[in-house]
């Protein structure tokens, strides 16, 4: 009882970071999912008044994922009342061509304006459609979006970091005492906060055991997938390596700089 | 003969204000035997807390066991620490450890052999008679107790200068003796310097030894 009563208190601060992490990493994940899910289905239209080289303009503008001439077909379709097939070929040469450019990733406004600008400097390109009235507002819901779950992350990691600095005084005062009388038995500073160490690393193993645990339910249940796929992207909820190594990481780095800092400022009493 | 203290004009203070030592001069000879008294609040455990670097000098020199304690650094200190043998006036025991581990700490902190450690601890629980007590906590003992183990851990490591601030403090005559023919032993079989403060020379010293009074922040030896 004694010693679970020793480790809850930092576990509980570690656990709390973890999760606000991993959630964290959770969101962002899912808006580039978002991003690249609308990014398949946005692209620019372009009216030019030759056929452009397809090649070349996927060299020139690397944010560019494909090209795709637009048939004139359907359009030439509505006008055949009473024009002479003749007149249809004439017409079919002199109508500028129509292409569809698909891009890799969801654009910033400000890229957007600059791909704009790069298509717009070739002469034989004379019109560029964006439809950037509608690219905005969906760019802006992704952003605030992203800025509400920023926010609450920093407020989670602001409340644990006051969790912390509580544990650190209580741990200080529970170890000064063991630790001053070490000192005057001439034990060197490792060996003073050797006992410090050890408690500190065994709870962020703890701490990182909890998290893996519930991380690990949450990426297998089918509900999470379910919320995922009604927005039509699939989000990795917890990779069991990458995901893995980096909340050991943290938590170890986190209790350590805990220990650090109470063992640097020790200072014994006269 | 060589001196394991020696002090020149050694003046301690807590604060500016008030100098507990003033300008003090003595020097102790390596293998003697001290007794310091003075009446409470005189200054003695502040002396002794010098000796053992916690309070550095505010003036002077102080030489202990061939280290300048003035603005000494920490590695050094260290180093002088493992050789002391402290016995201090509340006796400053590790709560949550057994009395035992709070006997072997010197041991360990000096890097001694695991069963050297423990043939050592167990022969000085024998001599301080808490044997049998051996797996119990500080708090579960008497206070004259607590103050044997102390005694004890004191001892473990053979230091070179044992400095103990009223060690019979809280014990009968029978304990008292006790402590007593532990000290006198080690000064005899190991030529150990051994400071003693108490309130009370006992009477029957078996060895030649010597005697400091502080008074009025001043150190005299009394003759
Ligand atoms: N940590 C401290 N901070 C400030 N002043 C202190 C401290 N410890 C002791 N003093 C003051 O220093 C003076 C000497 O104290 P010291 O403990 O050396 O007395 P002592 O001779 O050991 O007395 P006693 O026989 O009662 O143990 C006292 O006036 C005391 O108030
Ligand atoms: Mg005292």
């Amino acid at each position: 009882m004694k010693s679970f009563k020793n480790h809850i208190s930092l576990v509980i601060a570690l656990v709390s970071i973890l999760f606000s992490l991993q959630i964290f990493t959770i969101v962002d994940r899912s808006i580039d999912a978002y991003k690249e899910n609308l990014a398949k289905n946005y692209s620019l239209v372009i009216v030019s008044q030759k056929t452009v080289q397809n090649k070349d303009m996927l060299n020139k503008i690397k944010e560019l994922a494909s090209i795709e001439e637009l048939s004139p077909d359907s359009v030439i379709q509505k006008l055949n009342t009473g024009i002479s097939q003749k007149n249809i070929e004439l017409l079919k040469v002199t109508l500028p061509k129509f292409y569809k450019f698909k891009l890799k990733k969801y654009p910033t406004p400000a890229k957007l304006e600059k791909i704009k600008k790069l298509l717009l400097q070739y002469p034989y390109i004379t019109k560029v459609e964006t439809f950037s009235n509608t690219h905005d507002t969906t760019y802006k819901l992704l952003l605030l979006f992203k800025n509400v779950i920023s926010v609450l992350a920093v407020l989670i990691l602001l409340v644990t970091i006051l969790l912390i600095f509580k544990e650190l005084r209580i741990w200080q005062f529970k170890h000064y005492e063991r630790m001053n009388i070490m000192g005057l038995f001439g034990a060197p500073t490792w060996l003073r906060s050797a006992v410090l160490f050890r408690l500190s690393i065994v709870d962020a193993f703890i701490a990182f055991g909890i998290s893996f645990v519930v991380f690990s339910y949450f990426s297998s249940s089918i509900w999470i997938a379910e919320q995922f796929e009604n927005i039509g992207i699939s989000v990795v909820v917890f990779d069991k390596i990458y995901d893995s190594l980096l909340m050991l990481g943290v938590s170890i780095v986190v209790s350590i700089l805990l220990a650090s800092f109470i063992v640097l400022g020790h200072k014994e009493e006269v | 003969m060589d001196k394991v203290i020696i002090a020149e004009n050694l003046s301690l203070a807590y604060s500016k204000d008030e100098t507990i030592i003033n300008k003090a001069n003595f020097s102790i000879d390596s293998g003697s035997f001290v007794f310091i008294t003075g009446a409470s609040g005189s200054g003695k455990s502040t002396l002794l807390k010098s000796l053992y670097g916690s309070l550095k000098p505010i003036e002077g020199s102080l030489v202990v066991g061939g280290v300048e304690l003035r603005g000494v650094a920490n590695a050094k200190l260290n180093f002088l620490r493992k050789h002391l043998g402290i016995v201090f006036q509340d006796y400053k025991l590790v709560k949550e450890w057994t009395i035992e581990k709070n006997i072997m700490l010197p041991l360990i902190i000096n890097g001694y052999e695991k069963s050297i450690i423990q043939s050592q601890v167990d022969s000085l629980l024998k001599h301080v008679r808490l044997k049998h007590q051996s797996g119990k906590y500080p708090l579960e003992l008497s206070g004259g107790e607590q103050q044997r183990v102390a005694m004890a851990r004191a001892l473990a490591h053979n230091p070179i200068l044992i400095l103990a601030d009223e060690p019979t403090g809280n014990l009968d005559d029978y304990s008292s003796q006790l402590i007593w023919n532990l000290l006198e032993g080690a000064n005899e079989q190991l030529k150990t310097t051994v400071i003693v403060v108490t309130h009370h020379i006992p009477e029957a010293m078996k060895i030649e030894y010597k005697h400091y009074h502080i008074e009025f922040g001043d150190i005299h030896e009394v003759i």
